[in-house]
């Protein structure tokens, strides 16, 4: 698939706001500046980014617990975002929700969700709206390996099966749900094989390769887009951090870990674009050198936020 | 006035909302092509709205899934889950997404979803066809619920629900379906405003809040106490979320005696919120203890001799009306 030079470029900054965000948000929770939960999606940039990227800025997806990345990638602002988890009014849902429930539903995202699976039927939903109000949008359904051993997996897969939604399923496989092992939670060793029991297409990618993701997404979004139905894409993916901050991973093999660092995706789309001859090694650091700063002021703006009212805990219940 | 059946004014509300609003759909197991609905209460809405009438797979979590999906997309979906027991499938997307969704986004999204299932026993059920689960969802914030007893309540409730922006639940009564209920029911359009109470009956002496089949029970009771001099108030609150407090303690200010009739057990019942509503604020117009006519606090038994005993009836509400007046 033809893909322009700026494009390939763009895809490489986002890359590097979503890495640079999510060290900043682990340095910030360890310091005591976000209260809560916080999972980080460091280490599955590529994913987020080579799907989105295949996506039109009025198309949707659904997001999950480990969604800032997701966020990022559709267009979310980082500033916005900070805010929310520091708990400030200036954040996306006016501190009401904080990390696992960012929403923006001006550019498509549906919401980031705290209940492991519970984007695949609401994707459906949304793609079902589109499809009756005949437009060709198409909704993109971010889910983990977890999610996909839940009930709303196989109904919400169906349904979107049989109602031809144009709606695209990529289920980002990073080897753990929390601390259990894949290995431990499901005897296949492509998730994508699921697909068969739908009747869909089931594909795998590797999801530390940014354009590969671009590619098999695109292809299944076009689909979509053509009122052909979903698809199941399996993204496997390496989480470089626990399941959220605190969690050290006590579970995993050492080497294991290690391994999983050598794969980061940043410095292999980097290296890739250097040779393509997209991108210089100064431009790619100048760019670095943007986002950190960029990430600086959404942190300044975070804390010089205000905190919601009191009562505004009482609000937004009710239309 | 024309009279029509229950069944028939859940019908005509979602066809003239339906005909009223391109992003009015339904959708749910076995509403469409085959049965129209369970009790027939969807009948010849396919054959007029095609594809905006919609059989699912028996597929509860999606179809709640799709609601709220679509909801948030700005269509208005109307989700049949058939038997209110049947909550307990997709009970995350109702109390983690549907009704939390709003607040959590802080307020960016509107969930017009209206949920439509039969409830209540009296029809041997037995236990996962049968339970009233209103006290149960009262407790989730950002739910409304509605449980209307006759036709005239059941379309100008219904339709107010799905034209509401917030998630609704709005149970229709089975025995009230299958024992053929019919009213009167005007042929021109009307709305009945969602969290307004209904005075079922003018009394003086002691008010009693009836819900759903209870509330034919509650009249049937108040006039054979009519002729022993008992002059009983029933009002049926209609809406359960948001709920007409104002209509109670009106009537409580002319009785100063409440008893609630609930076909629910008792614990965590809505007639224990109703009760403690009016204890926190309107102890002093209180001449007696207030009393809860409910269910005992077991699963709905599936036997007639069982059921029967199990449910409030007439002769239960006179013995509680009995004691404190």
């Amino acid at each position: 698939m033809a893909i322009e030079k700026e494009k390939l470029i763009d895809m490489y900054r986002t890359m590097v706001r979503i890495r640079t965000f999510e060290e900043r948000v682990r340095k910030e929770f360890a310091a005591g500046n976000i209260p809560g939960f916080v999972h980080l999606y460091s280490g599955e940039e590529a994913s987020a980014v080579g799907a989105c990227a295949s996506l039109r800025p009025d198309d949707y997806i659904t997001s999950t617990h480990r969604g800032h990345g997701h966020l990022i990638a559709k267009g979310g602002k980082t500033d916005r975002m900070m805010a929310e988890l520091f708990g400030r009014k200036p954040g996306y849902c006016k501190g009401k929700g904080g990390s696992m429930h960012i929403a923006d539903l001006e550019i498509g995202i549906l919401g980031a969700n705290g209940i492991v699976g519970a984007g695949i039927t609401i994707a459906g939903g949304a793609a079902l709206a589109n499809q009756m109000k005949g437009t060709d949008r198409v909704t993109l359904c971010f889910f983990g390996d977890g999610a996909s051993n839940t009930t709303r997996f196989h109904e919400g897969i169906n349904l979107a099966a049989i109602w031809n939604l144009p709606v695209v399923f990529v289920l980002e496989n990073n080897l753990y749900a929390q601390s259990t092992s894949i290995s431990r939670a499901c005897k296949l060793t492509d998730l994508a094989d699921r697909a068969i029991a739908y009747g869909i297409p089931g594909k795998v990618v590797d999801g530390s390769d940014a354009l590969a993701v671009y590619e098999t997404v695109g292809e299944a979004v076009a689909r979509a887009r053509k009122g052909e139905g979903p698809t199941l894409i399996e993204s496997k993916v390496h989480r470089f951090h626990g399941h959220e901050e605190g969690d050290e991973q006590k579970y995993r093999p050492k080497e294991e870990v290690k391994e999983t660092k050598e794969t980061d995706p940043i410095p292999k789309f980097r290296g890739k674009l250097i040779k393509m001859g997209v991108l210089m090694e100064e431009d790619a650091d100048t760019i670095v050198r943007e986002i950190e700063r960029e990430i600086e002021r959404a942190v300044k703006f975070a804390e010089e936020s205000p905190f919601p009212e009191p009562e505004e805990a009482l609000e937004d219940v009710y239309v | 006035m024309r009279e029509i059946t229950y069944a028939k004014a859940i019908t005509e509300a979602v066809d003239e909302e339906m005909e009223r609003d391109p992003t009015v759909f339904i959708l749910g197991e076995d509403i469409a092509q085959q049965w129209k609905g369970v009790f027939g209460e969807f009948e010849g809405l396919y054959e007029k709205y095609g594809n905006r009438v919609k059989d699912t797979p028996i597929s509860e979590t999606a179809i709640m899934g799709a609601a709220i999906g679509s909801a948030v997309l700005g269509m208005r979906p109307i989700a049949s889950l058939m038997f209110s027991d049947f909550f307990g499938v997709p009970m995350d997307e109702i109390l983690n997404q549907l009704t939390k969704m709003r607040y959590m986004f802080g307020g960016k999204a509107k969930m017009p979803v209206t949920i439509v299932s039969v409830a209540g026993g009296g029809v041997s059920g037995a236990a996962q066809h049968s339970k009233i689960i209103e006290g149960l969802l009262m407790s989730i914030p950002g739910l409304k619920i509605v449980s209307p007893s006759t036709s005239y309540d059941a379309k100008g409730l219904l339709k107010s629900a799905i034209r509401d922006d917030n998630p609704v639940a709005y149970f229709y009564r089975l025995p009230l379906l299958l024992g053929g209920l019919k009213g009167e029911v005007p042929e021109e359009e009307y709305t009945i405003p969602l969290g307004k109470a209904d005075v079922k009956r003018e009394g003086s002496d002691i008010t009693v809040v009836a819900i759903g089949t209870m509330v034919h029970r509650a009249l049937a009771a108040a006039t054979k106490l009519q002729e022993k001099g008992i002059s009983v108030e029933v009002i049926d609150p209609r809406t359960i979320v948001p709920f007409d407090k104002e209509a109670i303690i009106n009537s409580v200010k002319k009785t100063s005696r409440l008893v609630i009739m609930d076909e629910e057990p008792k614990t965590g019942s809505v007639a224990s919120e109703i009760s403690a509503i009016v204890a926190e604020e309107a102890f002093d117009l209180l001449d007696a203890p207030i009393k809860r006519v409910c269910a005992p606090n077991t699963p709905v038994p599936f036997s007639p001799p069982l059921e029967k005993f199990w449910m409030p009836d007439e002769e239960d509400l006179i013995k509680a009306i009995t004691e404190i007046i």
